[in-house]
This record gives structure tokens, C-alpha cells and sequence, in this order.
């Protein structure tokens, strides 16, 4: 069974390995974010992986932390491209 | 530029709380599991971050009216008082004393002194990254 679970962490490693090639490579600032966020996303299946693999479960705060904090990231740059500015001052201009 | 972002500020009206029920998870289950004052801390100044993000430094100061300096002074003090509390009863600095008491509605439950120590930390942490978000996202 453990020898499954290597498995899984090689193909979670093999799909990051494409994330950081998108990362580097990708042409524009967009294609550079969602693949930071879909390594955010393999990371955290890798540490689900790695909980089992270590047989404990102080591991599951970290992947609900690290969900968020892959989100308020995503939405931080989403808002820094879309908008130029991350937080606005007040709203009633618009 | 009128934009409309109605998808992002009904998300955020839902999970800010998800956000700030785990950080007050986080932060009590500290002494016996990983978690602790700093943590939820940072957790619950990321939930104020995320309503900032969502929403605008007008409307959150609205609505959760809360003066951050002040916030961090409050923690510094019930951490410091903590800390000296344990010099009245002829014990070391830092000394930290607990008990089990019978709680209603949650039976017999530990409470530590350290505690008090944790919310002091807790406060500090959201104070003090809360005014340097603020500080800087409110520069023109």
C-alpha cells in the first residue's frame, strides 16, 4: 500500500516539476499566476499525501492554512493586474 | 472605471468567517496541538486582509471600527501582566499556574495561565500587521 502512496508523490512531484515550467517560461503575467496557485494546489495535496505517509494527523491544519493563504494570494495579484492597486482607499469614486 | 465584482465580495462575505472560526480554532487548540497565539493571529489579521482586498479601506474601518495601535498596546500589557502577576505569589518571573476547574456546559476543563500570555501574543500579532497593511495600503 505504501507503495502507492510513492507513487502518488512522484506524479504530485512530475506535475509540479510542469507548474514551475509554466512558471519560468509562461509568456505572461496571467499564465505565471495560475500556475503559482496550481502549485499552491499540488502542494497541498503533497502535504494530504505526506500526512499519511508519516502517520500523523497535525498535518491537516497546515493544508486548510495553506488554502487559504493560496487564495488571498491568487486574489491579491488578480486584483493588482485587474485594478493597478491591491487595497483601494474608497469606492464611491467608480 | 466602474468594475463589478460581485462574485468576489459575496465569496469573501462567506468565507472571512471560515477564515476567522479557524484562526480562534487555531488559537485555542495552541497547548496541546500545533496552532498558538501566533498563528491565529496571522490568520485572523489574513481574514481582515481578505475583507480589505475584497472590499475598501473606508468600508472595513466602518465596519469593524477597531484602533490597531491601541490593539497592540492592550496585548503588550495583559502579556507583561501575566508575566509579573507570578511575582505576588513569591514564585519567579514567568511563572505560570494552572488548575482544573468544573466548567458549566463544558465539564472539567484546564486552564492555564498561559493562556492569558497567548491572547496577549494573539493581539500584539493582528495589531502590529494590521497597522503596517493599513499604513502602507492607504499611501497615495
Amino acid at each position: 500500500m505504501m507503495v502507492f502512496f510513492w507513487v502518488i508523490v512522484v506524479l504530485i512531484s512530475l506535475s509540479m516539476l510542469a507548474f514551475i515550467y509554466r512558471l519560468i517560461v509562461g509568456p505572461t503575467v496571467p499564465d505565471r499566476v495560475v500556475a503559482l496557485d496550481s502549485l499552491g494546489v499540488a502542494l497541498i495535496s503533497m502535504i494530504g499525501i505526506f500526512s499519511i505517509l508519516v502517520d500523523t494527523s497535525f498535518f491537516l491544519e497546515i493544508i486548510l492554512l495553506l488554502a487559504i493563504l493560496a487564495f488571498i494570494g491568487t486574489v491579491a495579484f488578480s486584483k493588482f493586474l485587474e485594478k493597478g492597486e491591491i487595497i483601494q482607499r474608497d469606492n464611491d469614486h467608480r | 472605471m466602474k468594475t463589478n465584482d460581485v462574485i468576489l465580495q459575496t465569496t469573501t462575505k462567506i468565507i472571512f468567517f471560515i477564515i476567522f472560526l479557524f484562526s480562534i480554532h487555531i488559537f485555542f487548540a495552541g497547548h496541546y496541538t500545533p496552532g498558538g497565539g501566533f498563528v491565529g493571529g496571522l490568520l485572523t489579521a489574513s481574514g481582515i486582509v481578505l475583507l480589505l482586498l475584497a472590499f475598501d479601506l473606508k468600508t472595513v474601518t466602518t465596519a469593524l471600527p477597531i484602533n490597531y495601535t491601541v490593539m497592540t498596546a492592550i496585548g503588550l500589557l495583559l502579556a507583561l501582566s501575566t508575566a509579573a502577576g507570578s511575582i505576588f505569589f513569591n514564585v519567579p518571573f514567568f511563572t505560570h499556574a494552572f488548575d482544573y476547574f468544573e466548567l458549566p456546559l463544558l465539564g472539567k476543563q484546564s486552564l492555564h495561565t498561559a493562556m492569558l500570555f497567548d491572547t496577549g501574543v494573539y493581539l500584539v500579532v493582528v495589531g502590529v500587521t494590521m497597522t503596517i497593511i493599513q499604513s502602507i495600503g492607504a499611501d497615495d
